[in-house]
C-alpha cells in the first residue's frame, strides 16, 4: 500500500495483511512465518528466534495447560483453514467459464462471459478492458439466473477466449467454454 | 460495525468534500481527539482532496487518495481506522489488553472488563470517561489491536470488572480493514 511519507510504517504480512507479529495469531500462522523468512530474514529473527520465544513465555499470564490447550485448537483451526484452501483450489479447477455467443437480431449478436468471478476476478474492470480492446461496449449485467456476467456488443467469442488466457493465467485454458445461442422467437402478443 | 461489509456492494456514492467541509471535519476532528492536531496537517494536508465515500447503513468513509482514513457512522464522530492509527499510534487513548483476549478479539468480540484489568492488561492511570475512542492494544504487541469506544468510564471497569467494558468498532483483519480501494 503506497503510504504516504509521514507517520510510521508498519510491517505487514504479505499472506495474512495482519502486523507480522500478529501472524501468530492467524489461521495461516505456518505460511506467515515462512514467507516473512523469506523475505525480511533480520524481522523474522525478532519474532520467530530463540530469545524472542523465551520471552514470549515469560511474558504470557497464561498458566500452562491453558497454553497447551490454546495451542490445539489453535492447530485444528489451521488444518480447518488449510483443508478450507484447499476445496476453493479444487473448485477453481473444476470452474468452467462460459463464453456464450447471443444473436440479437439476424447479423448482431453480443457475447456474453460467465465463471469469471470465481477466480477471483474483478468484473467491472475486465468488462472495462474489453470494450477498451475490443474498441465497443462492454459491461457487467445480471443474466436470467441473476449472477453477474460480462457483456461484450459484439462477436469476440474466440478473441475474448485469447484475452483471458493472455490476461488472467489462472484461468485454465480447457475450463473456457464456447457456446452460442440463437435468438429465441419473440413469444406470442398476448 | 465492519463485521459484513463488501466496500464493491456496500458504496452508495463517492463524491469529492468541499474544502469548506473539510476545515469542519479537520476541527471535529481535533476537538474529538485532541492528540490528533500535531499530525492534522500530515494526515489531512491543506492540499489534499478528501473523497467522501457514502454506504448502505449509513456509514461514511472518508479517503484521501487510495486510502481509507476515516470512517463514520450515522451521526457517531468520525473515527480514525486501524491503518491510520498504526502509521499515527498516539492520536488515540490506549488500553491494553491481556494475551488470552487477543484471538478473542481478532474474531470480533467485545472486551469484557477482566481482559482490561488482569496483571498483563493496562488501562490509563487517568480517567476516560465513558463513550471515549479508543485504540486497543495487546499485551506483548507494539502496533494496535482494535478501536473501541468504552462503554463504561475506565473508573468503572476498574471497580465493576464484569461485563462489557468496550465495543468494538474496528479490529484486525475485519473487512473494513481488507478493503482496499483501487
Amino acid at each position: 500500500m503506497a503510504e504516504p511519507a509521514a507517520g510510521k510504517v508498519v510491517m505487514y504480512c504479505g499472506i495474512c495483511g495482519l502486523p507480522t507479529e500478529y501472524c501468530e495469531f492467524s489461521a495461516s500462522r505456518k505460511k506467515c512465518e515462512e514467507w516473512l523468512r523469506a523475505t525480511h530474514p533480520a524481522e523474522h529473527e525478532r519474532l520467530y528466534g530463540d530469545q524472542a520465544i523465551a520471552e514470549k513465555l515469560t511474558m504470557t499470564t497464561l498458566s500452562e495447560d491453558k497454553e497447551a490447550r490454546e495451542a490445539a485448537k489453535m492447530e485444528k483451526a489451521e488444518q480447518k483453514s488449510e483443508a478450507r484452501m484447499a476445496r476453493d483450489l479444487e473448485k477453481k479447477l473444476a470452474a468452467r467459464v462460459a463464453i456464450k455467443r447471443i444473436e440479437r437480431n439476424k447479423r448482431k449478436c453480443v457475447t456474453a462471459v460467465f465463471g469469471l468471478h470465481v477466480f477471483g476476478i474483478d468484473l467491472k474492470t475486465t468488462a472495462k478492458m474489453m470494450a477498451n480492446h475490443f474498441a465497443c461496449g462492454g459491461s457487467v449485467a445480471k443474466n436470467p439466473q441473476g449472477l453477474d456476467e460480462i457483456v461484450v456488443q459484439g462477436d469476440f467469442s474466440e478473441e475474448i477466449r485469447d484475452l483471458i488466457c493472455a490476461k488472467f493465467p489462472a484461468v485454465p485454458k480447457d475450463n473456457i467454454d464456447l457456446v452460442e445461442e440463437k435468438a429465441k422467437k419473440k413469444a406470442a402478443p398476448q | 460495525m465492519f463485521k459484513k461489509f463488501n466496500l464493491q456492494e456496500a458504496v452508495s456514492g463517492k463524491n469529492p468534500v468541499k474544502a469548506s467541509s473539510v476545515r469542519g471535519i479537520r476541527a471535529k476532528l481535533i476537538e474529538d481527539y485532541p492528540a490528533i492536531e500535531k499530525h492534522i496537517d500530515d494526515i489531512l494536508p491543506k492540499k489534499a482532496v478528501l473523497t467522501q465515500i457514502k454506504c448502505r447503513g449509513r456509514i461514511v468513509l472518508y479517503a484521501v487518495g487510495d486510502d481509507i482514513l476515516f470512517f463514520q457512522h450515522f451521526d457517531d464522530p468520525v473515527t480514525p481506522t486501524l491503518h491510520l492509527l498504526h502509521r499515527f499510534p498516539d492520536i488515540l487513548p490506549q488500553v491494553q489488553v491481556d494475551r488470552g483476549a487477543i484471538k478473542f478479539v481478532l474474531s470480533g468480540a467485545n472486551i469484557m472488563c477482566p481482559g482490561l484489568t488482569s496483571p498483563g492488561a493496562r488501562l490509563p492511570a487517568d480517567n476516560l470517561p465513558e463513550g471515549t475512542v479508543v485504540a486497543v492494544m495487546a499485551e506483548g504487541k507494539e502496533h494496535a489491536l482494535a478501536i473501541g469506544t468504552t462503554t463504561m468510564s475506565t473508573d468503572q471497569i476498574k471497580a465493576v470488572n464484569k461485563g462489557n467494558g468496550i465495543d468494538l468498532i474496528q479490529y484486525l483483519g475485519d473487512p473494513l480493514w481488507k478493503t482496499q480501494l483501487d
